[in-house]
């Protein structure tokens, strides 16, 4: 009776391995280490605020890109297409991207680029630990 | 003499050129191909002058509406890589009939405005508005072997 759980667990093992990624948990820490620095109430990241400001609409960016969505799609997991240029995204969630969010130069690269082309302003430590604690889980 | 015909289909498949002049050199540079294949295709510097690539560096902070600033060293090298392969530099395949378009001196940006690439394109607006097209640079939309600098398939 044990071993078709040992067995189960075994093979749920290489999944959960591919997700989690010491690289990316660095970047979340690395954020987090930020947030407290600037307020010592901050309480960790929410993977529902992060959904709230991926499906966000604004206006204060450039009209082509209101929202995350415009371009990644209301499916995190699905491919995208850059709205300007029309060249294809790979998807933003980890599950089926484990690409995503593992070097600390490229998430800050990115962040500045698109939360000036869709919110109009940089995005607060926060938001972006939010963000990347939303698509690791997705 | 068996061993001469993969010979020669060898020396054909390495020089492109001889099979057609809508080729250009493709970009081979790791770090050209992922830095400017980011957002849009890594356009291959054939399309444009060295002066033209120098002043794209320069401005990378307003590139077309974008700020889209590199860390020093990478846009050092990437500067390096496209003003050694531009098109006044290598005049090899279609480069040296965009080059004849390029004003003496003359810095063009867009490389959807050169009159070679306007002759070739001349399509309805139904084509163009297509959802997968987007905008005029989106090569690969339309030229499966864009990446490869391969724009024969028209």
């Amino acid at each position: 009776m044990i071993r078709p759980i040992l067995l189960a667990a075994l093979l749920a093992l290489p999944v959960a391995a591919q997700a989690a990624d010491a690289r990316r948990d660095a970047v979340i820490a690395d954020y987090a280490a930020q947030a407290r620095k600037a307020d010592p109430a901050f309480a960790g990241f929410s993977a529902q605020r992060g959904e709230t400001l991926f499906r966000a609409k604004w206006t204060g960016g450039d009209a082509r890109t209101p929202s995350c969505t415009t371009c990644h799609t209301d499916n995190p997991k699905a491919a995208g297409q850059n709205a300007k240029t029309g060249r294809t995204i790979e998807p933003v969630a980890v599950s089926v991207n484990p690409k995503r969010f593992v070097d600390m130069a490229e998430v800050e690269k990115q962040f500045g680029r698109d939360c000036k082309n869709v919110i109009g302003r940089d995005c607060t430590v926060v938001e972006k630990g939010d963000y990347v604690t939303f698509m690791a889980g997705q | 003499m068996r061993r001469l015909i993969p010979l020669a289909a060898l020396l054909l498949a390495a020089s492109p050129a001889l099979a057609g002049d809508d080729w250009v050199p493709p970009v081979k540079d790791p770090l050209v191909l992922k830095e400017c294949g980011s957002c849009h295709m890594a356009f291959q510097p054939a399309f444009l002058p060295a002066r033209s690539w120098n002043r794209m560096m320069d401005e990378l902070s307003r590139h077309f509406g974008e700020d889209a600033s590199l860390p020093a060293d990478k846009a050092q090298a990437i500067r390096a890589y496209l003003t050694a392969n531009a098109g006044d530099v290598v005049t090899k395949g279609r480069a040296r009939k965009y080059m004849q378009w390029v004003a003496p001196g003359g810095t063009p940006q867009r490389i959807t405005e050169n009159p070679d690439f306007e002759r070739k394109h001349r399509f309805p607006d139904k084509v163009w508005q297509d959802p997968k097209v987007v905008t005029r640079s989106n090569c690969p939309a339309c030229h499966r072997g864009a990446d490869q600098g391969w724009y024969e398939d028209d």
